[in-house]
């Protein structure tokens, strides 16, 4: 029986031909000890995301006040095609519903993809990385490292640039990068959570954004125009704005809506432009992160210098592709360590381990946290309520005591409320006895620098 | 594409240094994992001294040493390098495609394959061959990055079960 060996290679890290299987074929990988379909790795994802379509589709937790803004477009279209379309064509030009219709049509399309597209979420370090990063961070008294908080700083164009460790995702954020609390998630060049969007916008999905809220202008003023015109039309000669209003009621609405929304939309896309023109986020821009707030010389390093490259390389760059993999499958050793199965695979693997004098650090958490992610003796960031002896014993029983102790603990859980959601969904999963494989707990409260930083970083809602 | 390979004793390389031989017969992938176990994992972190652009350091980390020569490795890492680059090209072309997806509000994007994806599949088929030819003799297995996040080039190092036990699992414990 030659499982074992598989678990200590991960088979993900082989470049094989096929590496994603369908679950029809009878592909050893699949098949071998599990009749029931491989699962993909959206099911087992760590932020608060949802997924629809088998993974193709993804929104935040939180879908925000994305049901209004799509009721409130549609609806004002809609009232427009109604009441002011029939009259405008009759006395104008036809043009105008084609005109309509073409940005309505843009307007729904940007804001879908918006939403539904992954932002350029940074999946979280697998426990290996992790754990080597710890151990440069302790060995290096390397001349940024002031403690508590861990940085890093890096030269990015002659500009000293920080990197900020990431405790959710245990990983130095790459430059740009913010970890959003809203979705529990970092996200590359962050720019903020919108809440009438239902999703973070990021490096994925800025062109979508921004394109929605241009063509969104557009649309309201443009309907507003319209509206205007048609009352205008109607109140002619001498009968008056409430007559016209009482003969096209459905315009009365759509004036109400257009005229609170255009200014705000406008200026959002003025505010946008800007920051597309000097490369900068919404994030940055309101931190001032390069206004020469915080010294002198302090320039953006990632600007071009000139307006019409930086509007090209943030609208019309590649389109980079999505690092989270939804919908590929999960590597079958780490579905196969059931607490039922895992025990004596668990043992004979860890014999292996031990023999083969593998790195603590490296190896056996890397096994363990396949079976508990909450059990890692070697890292600073224990989950508070795992008891020494459990540490201490890396026995194969630890996975079944792992699970009871997840059931045992949901009473005492005084996690606050943002860590609920994830701790209960590995709750569940510790006691179906099926581990969460390779992603880390996000940070215990106690830990000192977790909470106000990233809810610092990550809850921007601005301006809307 | 693998041609089943039989066990047997590895021939000296005369190309290469003493330290260099290849450890064991691992002639193809699969031999590579059926008989190692897994010592270290070595991670090559990104390069941002240009910005946000995906690059690795080409620093020859220590582990490796006495497993494989310098040039080899800087030759790997700088090739993916390139690969990245080209993939995050902006210039004329980009900026057409950009302006016609935007133009079919992005709808594009759900039909063809981007210019990134088709970079990322010569990257995989490379990072392949990479292992095939140079890496797995040597007992040594890169990740392709993409499968971690982009973050780091994941280089795997096996000792041969059946060989006893000697070099870098140990060294590495500094």
């Amino acid at each position: 029986m030659t499982s074992c060996e598989y678990q200590q290679i991960d088979p993900q890290a082989l470049p094989t031909p096929t590496p994603a299987p369908p679950p029809h074929h009878g592909n050893d990988r699949d098949k071998r000890e599990e009749p029931k379909r491989p699962r993909r790795k959206w099911q087992v994802f760590p932020g608060k995301n949802r997924f629809y379509c088998d993974g193709r589709i993804m929104v935040a937790r939180q879908s925000g006040v994305l049901p209004l803004t799509l009721g409130l477009i549609v609806i004002t279209s809609g009232l427009f095609f109604i009441f002011d379309c029939p009259f405008l064509v009759k006395h104008l030009t036809s043009c105008i519903p084609v005109i309509g219709g073409g940005l309505f049509v843009f307007v729904v399309i940007t804001l879908l993809q918006t939403s539904l597209t992954d932002p350029g979420i940074l999946p979280r370090a697998t426990p290996d990385e992790a754990a080597d990063i710890e151990k440069q961070i302790d060995n290096t008294g390397n001349a940024s490292y002031r403690p508590p908080p861990r940085t890093k700083e890096v030269l990015i164009n002659q500009q000293v640039v920080k990197l900020k460790y990431c405790f959710s995702c245990k990983m130095f954020r790459p430059p740009r990068t913010s970890h959003c609390s809203l979705c529990d998630n970092c996200v590359e060049r962050f720019d903020h959570h919108c809440p009438w969007v239902g999703n973070c916008v990021g490096k994925r999905n800025y062109r979508f954004f921004y394109t929605f809220i241009v063509s969104l202008s557009f649309l309201t003023a443009f309907i507003f125009g319209c509206v205007t015109t048609h009352l205008a039309l109607r109140a002619q000669g001498g009968k008056g704005l409430v007559f016209a209003l009482q003969e096209s009621p459905g315009s009365a609405v759509e004036l109400v809506i257009c005229f609170f929304s255009v200014w705000s939309i406008l200026g959002l896309s003025g505010f946008h432009t800007y920051l597309v023109a000097s490369n900068l986020t919404t994030n940055e821009d309101i931190k001032g992160s390069w206004s020469g707030k915080s010294g002198e010389g302090v320039t953006n390093p990632y600007s071009h210098k000139n307006i019409f490259i930086n509007c090209c390389s943030v609208l019309c760059a590649p389109m980079p592709p999505s690092l989270i993999d939804r919908r590929g499958f999960l590597p079958t050793d780490e579905s196969v360590q059931t607490a039922g199965a895992g025990i004596g695979l668990a043992a004979k693997s860890e014999i292996n381990v031990g023999t083969k004098g593998l790195l603590e650090s490296a190896a056996l958490p890397a096994l363990l946290s396949t079976s508990c992610p909450q059990m890692k003796p070697q890292t600073a960031y224990t989950c508070p309520d795992s008891s020494p002896a459990v540490n201490s014993d890396p026995s194969p029983q630890l996975s079944t005591s792992c699970g009871a102790r997840h059931t045992a603990s949901s009473q005492g859980d005084t996690s606050p409320p943002r860590h609920t959601k994830t701790r209960s969904k590995k709750r569940k999963l510790a006691a179906l006895n099926i581990p969460n494989p390779s992603f880390d707990v996000p940070v215990s409260p106690t830990s000192p620098d977790a909470g106000p930083s990233s809810k610092a970083r990550g809850s921007f809602t601005p301006l809307h | 594409m693998h041609s089943v390979q039989h066990h047997g004793q590895q021939p000296r390389r005369p190309d290469l240094p003493h330290c260099c031989q290849p450890l064991s017969p691992f002639h193809n992938l699969q031999e590579l994992r059926h008989s190692a176990s897994l010592a270290n994992k070595v991670f090559i972190q990104r390069d941002y001294s240009e910005g946000t652009t995906c690059r690795f350091q080409t620093k020859f980390p220590s582990e490796l040493e006495s497993r494989i020569e310098r040039t080899l490795f800087e030759d790997t890492v700088k090739t993916l390098n390139n690969y990245y680059a080209e993939a995050e090209k902006i210039g004329g072309q980009s900026y057409l495609e950009g302006c016609l997806a935007c133009s079919t509000a992005y709808l594009i994007f759900l039909c063809m394959e981007t210019r990134y994806e088709k970079v990322l599949k010569k990257i995989a088929k490379y990072i392949q061959e990479q292992n095939e030819k140079i890496y797995a003799p040597r007992g040594l297995l890169i990740t392709d990055p993409i499968e971690r996040g982009m973050r780091v080039i994941e280089i795997s190092i096996y000792e041969d079960r059946g060989s006893s036990d000697s070099s870098s699992g140990s060294s590495s414990s500094s």
